[in-house]
């Protein structure tokens, strides 16, 4: 086991150029060699802030949040912007989503939010918007092109039609492998948005596109999964350079589609199996896929997560830190076209807390 | 079933007892038992998603989606953090505790019957692996 890696060490570690942290929050640098101007932002996500009753909050999942807001303000350098992924509250209710937002709120710099399902089918992100906004949405930072988009919306039906009221319509889809849930989708609407938005934008400029749920299909019975995210990747696929970083799963995962690199980001309240471990269903985990240490389950904040992520060149390198665990690299590799763990990729290589079960 | 073993036992069946012998027992017994035991594992699943089990709602469910990653085929097994083998029981009332903010269930508590059994029932079709790491 590794040492937990001080703020200090963070500091020596950036002053040697190398990238380190150990924040619940992604650290995100873009760098452009002289083309563009630099710039790092940071990203927190999944933070399932659960009310008990009335003042009372699940204090786990709060201290999760609390120390990644805390330590975020404390980096160099200092974050241009910062990205909430999603799942600020576990029930979508006010209580919760008012604690999330006042943490988030101690931030330095300008948050931009994701929806998550945990923020939404409560009532229908209604709250959620008064505290952040529009529910997808594009912005231009210092030459890339960035799109939050809201991917955990599903069918008419199951939405409006098939719960008797929105607390229990809630509740069904904050179980994660409840079967009377739905596929997340993005839609027709959004995905028309979508078209309209990129339309605006030159194909060698670098994307950024930011989601909940993972734009592919890994496995359906947990939601780790997007029904049209074929349809959403051929709207990315005319862009050089394409990266989607999401939440939602808990874990690392990561993965190459084309021309589109995909990173997940780890939680801040806890971390959720790899697919493969659930003995009765198939693993769509992508195999590029280097699984994460396991957690340790006396440690209630082990495996929870927490990266640091450039993107030079318009790809992702994702530096993980885990609380108790070595630190893990995921960069992407030109020569082979896809991201890859630089430590471990190599079946030889990997060590027996990578074996899930 | 102990009943009639008992009857076996001290010979009474052989003067003419009548009772049901250990090995007469039917497709009905059978789907009986099955019954019974899905029935138990499915108020498992039920206590596993409530977050009754602790004090602040929080369900077991949250961190272990279909009870994944519980691995109940290798109980007993070393744990580090206990410095001994431990049971099973011992494994899930460590998360009552702690993520739950609960207090420990006996281990023939009704309910710790149901949560072994729906994590086992995840599980089934996986090899035995005590001990294993």
């Amino acid at each position: 086991m590794s040492e937990l890696i001080t703020r200090r060490s963070v500091l020596a570690g950036a002053g040697a150029g190398a990238a380190l942290t150990t924040l619940p929050i992604s650290m995100v640098t873009l760098a452009f060699g002289g083309t563009r101007e630099d710039f790092t932002f940071t990203y927190i996500s999944d933070a399932h802030i659960q009310q008990i009753k009335g003042a009372s909050f699940v204090r786990n999942w709060d201290m999760g949040l609390k120390r990644a807001v805390a330590e975020a303000n404390l980096m160099k350098p200092e974050s241009d912007f910062v990205i909430f992924g999603g799942d600020l509250g576990q029930l979508g209710k006010r209580e919760e989503l008012d604690h999330g937002a006042e943490m988030l709120s101690h931030l330095k710099g300008k948050l931009h939010a994701v929806m998550g399902e945990h923020d939404f089918y409560l009532d229908l992100g209604d709250y959620w918007s008064k505290l952040y906004g529009p529910h997808y949405y594009s912005f231009d930072h210092k030459g890339v092109h960035f799109v939050v988009l809201n991917s955990i919306l599903t069918s008419e039906q199951w939405t409006f039609h098939r719960w008797p009221t929105a607390e229990q319509r809630m509740l069904e889809m904050a179980g994660l492998d409840n079967p009377n849930g739905s596929p997340f989708m993005v839609g027709d609407k959004q995905r028309k948005w979508l078209a309209n938005d990129l339309a605006k934008v030159d194909k060698k400029t670098p994307l950024v596109v930011f989601s909940h749920s993972p734009l592919q299909k890994i496995y359906k019975g947990w939601n780790f999964w997007t029904d049209d995210a074929e349809e959403v990747q051929a709207l990315l696929r005319p862009f050089d350079s394409v990266n989607v970083i999401y939440g939602h799963v808990h874990q690392i995962q990561y993965n190459q589609i084309g021309n589109i690199s995909f990173n997940s980001v780890m939680a801040t309240a806890w971390p959720w199996p790899y697919p493969q471990s659930y003995a009765q269903a198939e693993s769509h985990l992508p195999v590029l896929t280097i699984p994460m240490n396991r957690a340790d389950p006396f440690f209630e904040r082990d495996a929870t997560g927490w990266q640091l992520i450039d993107i030079g060149s318009g790809r992702v390198t994702a530096r993980y830190q885990l609380w108790d665990n070595d630190s893990r690299t995921v960069a992407f590799d030109h020569k082979a076209g896809h991201p890859v763990d630089v430590a471990y990729q190599e079946p030889t290589q990997r060590r027996l807390p990578q074996n899930h079960f | 079933m102990l009943r009639s073993t008992l009857l076996l036992a001290f010979g009474l069946a052989a003067i003419g007892a009548p009772a049901a012998r250990a090995d007469e027992f039917t497709k009905a017994d059978v789907d009986r038992y099955q019954k019974e035991f899905e029935q138990v594992a499915a108020k498992g699943r039920e206590l596993w998603t409530s977050g009754a089990l602790g004090t602040n709602g929080v369900a077991c469910g949250q961190c272990h989606p279909n009870a994944a990653n519980t691995h109940p085929e290798t109980y007993p097994k070393f744990q580090k953090q206990l410095g001994k083998v431990a049971q099973l029981f011992e494994m899930a009332n460590w998360c009552i505790r702690n993520p739950l903010q609960g207090s420990n269930l006996a281990p023939d508590d009704p309910r710790m019957t149901a949560l072994v059994s729906y994590i086992t029932f995840e599980r089934r079709g996986v090899k035995l692996a005590p001990g294993q790491h």
